[in-house]
């Protein structure tokens, strides 16, 4: 569980976070929801620790955070994994080099043979285990935020973070990375964090949902209590996706059984 | 996290991949620029040099002196600025701009000393090797370009090479390499490190790099001189 506590940051006199206080759950899918510039990213950055908040405070499990000694932040952090929102791989290694590097970095007493069989675990888990020996400039953008995902998790991760986990996906892949996601979450009972603004994700994996609004945290609760939000922001939020509107119209014109209509097919492999 | 030796070693192994891609990649381009550089200076001496008083060997003293002391080092530097500088500052970029450079730092992994420190150390371990091989290539350049041209005989270009030498002048030019590299490193990858925005912006850190470093070594280079001849 990783507490938040009255979080404010500003840049040159810009309050972006306006004190913001949150839970995110262990075993459970978090979600960071809220439009464009309202500082999800920035507040992402600074539970990391990519940035200092100017005030407030973020414990994990019970270990404080922010102001810290080194050693002890350097201990959360490598219980931190993190899916960059362009997936940020190092481009001059292979996807399986990559899944390997935290492993080499971090755990220096797993012996070669450990550290491949890891890899291909991992790999294996998100579905890669044929595209080891390939560049991440060779696979497609889906691909990439597996090998994300898989090197995030390679170390054992307790606590795993993504940016936008399906921005610049068609939706099938969104979904199939989404299920993904939660899959690993609730199989090794991590706490993991998700930045969105896709309403499908909301609605799929959102096990606990916090909505934030220029810089302040207007509403928390989880997938089933969303719609029926009494936040004006939200539902403006909610309302605003076309998807949303769209079943409201079927529900209003031929009743629930319409909706049946928007249900997705069974995907297939991605 | 690592523990001192561990640390050692990944530095130890990051400085021995940025050597090679350093050495590697630029041995054309300076073996080539310093042939000709030497080829040129000869022929140019060797021009002027028409006063029947001043014997032929003058023209290899006169290379040697040339390409040591400042051609060697410095027009090589000068090159190396465009080939390394711009390397550097737009593979740091690239990774800052992609958040390779983020990724790093979530992992508790000291981004600098992993990727700034290697490159800097890699650039002044190489840079002088890069320069002896070009003070040999440029004379080997001169002396090909005398001979074939027929303005020097090769025993007179050999007598000169080999009079009054002064091994301290050899000992400066590799100091100035040193130097050198640190700029064009240390420069470079401030640039690159500290990128903002796009792939717009990696660009124009490398353009930064390259001319800042260029300026950078000129001034040093007079600097240097002044204070170490
Ligand atoms: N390093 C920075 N320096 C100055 N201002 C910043 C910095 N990072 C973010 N901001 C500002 O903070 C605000 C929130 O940015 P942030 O990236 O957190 O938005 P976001 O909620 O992630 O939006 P999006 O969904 O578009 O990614 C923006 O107005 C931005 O200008
Ligand atoms: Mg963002």
């Amino acid at each position: 569980m990783i507490e938040i506590s009255n979080i404010e940051k500003s840049f040159d006199g810009n309050q972006v976070l306006k004190g913001i206080s949150c839970t995110l759950e262990t075993g459970k899918c978090n979600l960071l929801l809220g439009g464009s510039g309202t500082g999800k990213s920035v507040l992402l950055s600074c539970i990391v620790g990519l940035m200092k908040p100017d005030i407030g405070s973020i414990t994990f499990d019970g270990t404080m955070f922010t102001n810290s000694k080194v050693d002890i932040r350097q201990e959360i952090r490598r219980k931190i994994g993190m899916l960059f929102q362009g997936s940020a791989l190092f481009d001059s290694m292979t996807v399986a080099k990559n899944v390997e590097f935290p492993l080499e970095m971090l755990t220096p007493e797993m012996t070669p043979e450990e550290r491949r069989d890891r890899v291909e675990f991992c790999l294996k888990r998100v579905g890669l285990e044929n595209a080891g020996n390939k560049m991440p400039s060779e696979i497609s953008g889906g691909m990439k935020k597996r090998v994300g995902i898989a090197r995030a998790i390679a170390p054992n991760c307790t606590y795993l973070f993504c940016d936008e986990p399906n921005s610049g996906l068609d939706p099938a892949t969104s979904i199939k990375i989404d299920e993904l996601i939660q899959e690993i979450t609730h199989e090794y009972n991590i706490t993991t964090t998700i930045i969105t603004h896709d309403m499908n994700s909301v609605v799929g994996i959102g096990d606990h949902i916090i909505f934030l609004h220029k810089g302040k945290k207007l509403w928390d609760g989880d997938k089933e209590h969303i719609l029926n939000a009494e936040v004006p922001e939200l539902r403006e939020f909610i309302f605003s996706s076309s998807l949303v509107r769209a079943a409201k119209r079927v529900e209003q014109e031929d009743g629930p059984a319409g909706l049946q209509h928007l249900a997705a097919e069974p995907l297939s492999e991605v | 996290m690592l523990s001192r030796s561990e640390r050692f070693k990944v530095l130890w192994r990051r400085f021995f991949e940025e050597a090679t891609n350093i050495g590697v990649n630029s041995l054309f381009v300076v073996g080539l620029v310093a042939v000709f550089i030497g080829a040129v200076t000869c022929v140019q001496i060797a021009y002027n040099l028409t006063n029947p008083l001043i014997p032929k060997s003058t023209i290899g003293y006169m290379v040697r002196e040339m390409t040591v002391l400042e051609m060697a080092p410095t027009l090589t530097s000068i090159v190396l600025a465009g080939k390394v500088g711009s390397s550097i500052a737009g593979g740091l970029g690239t990774m800052r701009i992609t958040e390779q450079i983020s990724a790093l730092e979530v992992m508790g992994i000291n981004s600098s000393s992993y990727l700034v420190l290697p490159r800097i150390l890699a650039s002044m371990f190489m840079f002088p090797l890069l320069v002896i091989l070009a003070m040999a290539l440029a004379i080997i350049g001169g002396y090909l370009a005398g001979t074939l041209t027929g303005n020097i005989t090769p025993q007179d270009y050999i007598e000169g090479i080999r009079s009054d030498f002064v091994p301290y002048n050899i000992l400066f030019a590799l100091i100035k390499a040193v130097v050198f590299a640190f700029i064009i490193s240390g420069v470079s990858a401030f640039k690159g490190f500290y990128t903002e925005g796009g792939a717009l912006e990696v660009g124009t850190a490398s353009t930064d790099a390259v001319t800042n470093s260029i300026i950078a070594i000129l001034i040093a280079d007079f600097v240097l001189a002044a204070v170490l001849l």
